[in-house]
């Protein structure tokens, strides 16, 4: 039998992926709570007073999150009015089956829960979306949908934060679907970094920071345009562990897989990112560093380049961040992105590609 | 041999929604190399390349060894017990 590392009495139970250490069950949970309340308090993600809405969609990370959040607001006393806050896309033996592990959840950790529809926001559930348009935009459709959904929902809480269930796997995904973030380590030190994937910045400057609170042209944005800020309380924490810690402590999380999904399960990036796992233990964290390194020197690339005349600069920079004409949301152009895809609906057209 | 399979975190999906098997495993099953394979070849209902990627399960398969990480335990190495218990845990499951 292997002992914990930690405790040196019990019987090790997991190898930590951070870390490599041979730890019990008791001393897991002990590191993995306390870790989460580290990266909240040396992030100042809330403070006393604040009211959280926790993004809970009835998996494994929202679980989790929301089990989390509850506890350790208890136990170092953070002060926080937590809450729950679901989306209902709006999709038959999917969401509304998660939905009811969501209300269990509510029941379990007695928070209030506010769920808000596709349907009631939008007009269009993702089952009639997908009736008009089929399989192929369906995904976009959600994206764009569930991100005002969210900020809806918490005006509508009046919560001060939103926090999400991103874990450290999800950052270094999206950090690997970076194109130029590729480009770069082609170009310096990191040739060895077989990275193959393709993205967009605007996603990877959203997914590396730990909390977020505009879109992506933040210079010019008036404070009453802010979007409600959100932070990923599990930046750092690995996805094995989340895992491991729902199943041990057996928490009630619903795991099937989107119906409209086009990639079955997870996509490439994320096979690949546990491929290198398998050869180089540290990846995760490796990437996410890699990301953050790179969002701040491009940010200071920027700096650079407005000091010294701003000849390059982009035109998103330039670029007045104003509000939707038709629903108010925060926009860069006359209409938001949902509202354009509603358009495209309510005229019944097929999906209108949207860059 | 007699042991126990249990799937969970989406994993029951590609076993029927079984979450929990008993099983007499033939002499030949003796590691969890072999009970891997023989997983699918008896009781995996659909998507093999899901659950397995070599001779090993895909990455991001937790394999708990009696309640232990298999990690812990020798992985593909491991000789499987009378009574073991091995879990497989899916991560790849949306959260
Ligand atoms: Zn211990
Ligand atoms: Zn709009």
């Amino acid at each position: 039998m292997k002992l914990c590392v930690l405790c040196n009495t019990n019987r090790a139970q997991l190898k930590r992926p951070k870390t490599g250490q041979q730890i019990c069950k008791t001393c897991f949970y002990a590191v993995f709570e306390y870790e989460i309340h580290c990266t909240i308090t040396e992030n100042k993600l809330f403070k006393r007073g604040d009211k959280v809405a926790i993004a809970a969609s009835g998996g494994k990370d929202s679980t989790v999150l929301a089990h989390t959040m509850k506890l350790l607001n208890d136990r170092y006393d953070y002060g926080l009015d937590l809450c729950l806050l679901s989306i209902d896309e709006g999709i038959k033996g999917y969401r509304d089956d998660s939905l009811e592990t969501v209300k269990r959840n509510q029941l379990q950790y007695n928070l209030p829960l506010l769920v808000l529809s596709y349907e009631e926001l939008y007009g269009w559930s993702m089952d009639k979306i997908v009736a008009q348009i089929g399989t192929k935009n369906n995904c976009t459709f959600c994206g764009v949908f569930r991100r005002q959904a969210l900020d809806r929902g918490a005006a509508r809480l009046g919560v001060d934060h939103i926090v999400t269930g991103h874990n450290a796997d999800d950052v270094a995904e999206t950090v690997l679907m970076n194109r130029k973030l590729l480009v770069l380590f082609q170009k310096f030190t990191l040739t060895h970094f077989p990275l193959v994937f393709r993205g967009d910045f605007a996603r990877l400057t959203r997914c590396t920071s730990i909390t977020t609170q505009t879109l992506e042209t933040s210079a010019t944005t008036a404070p009453e345009h802010l979007t409600i800020p959100r932070s990923k309380p599990f930046k750092y924490t690995y996805e094995k562990e989340i895992v491991l810690y729902a199943y041990f402590l057996s928490l009630d999380y619903f795991s099937t897989e989107c119906t409209y999904s086009v990639e079955a399960y997870r996509g490439y990036a994320r096979v690949f990112l546990k491929d290198l796992e398998k050869v180089r233990a540290s990846a995760i964290m490796d990437v996410i560093h890699s990301g953050e390194a790179y969002a701040q020197s491009l940010d200071e690339i920027e700096r650079v380049e407005a000091e010294n005349g701003g000849k390059k600069k982009k035109k998103t920079v330039v670029q007045k961040q104003g509000t939707c004409e038709r629903c108010g949301y925060i926009s860069s152009n006359k209409l938001c992105k949902a509202c354009v895809l509603l358009e495209s609906l309510n005229k019944g057209l097929p999906a209108v590609s949207l860059e | 041999m007699n042991i126990e399979l249990q799937f969970s975190g989406g994993m029951e999906l590609l076993f029927d929604g079984q979450r929990s098997i008993k099983v007499v495993l033939p002499s030949n099953v003796t590691t969890m190399r072999d009970l891997i394979a023989h997983t699918k070849d008896h009781y995996l209902k659909e998507r093999p390349e899901l659950f397995v990627q070599g001779d090993s399960v895909r990455p991001g398969i937790l394999v708990l060894i009696n309640d232990a990480d298999w990690e812990l335990e020798g992985e593909l190495e491991y000789e499987l017990a009378e009574k073991d218990v091995i879990v497989f845990i899916s991560t790849l499951h949306g959260g």
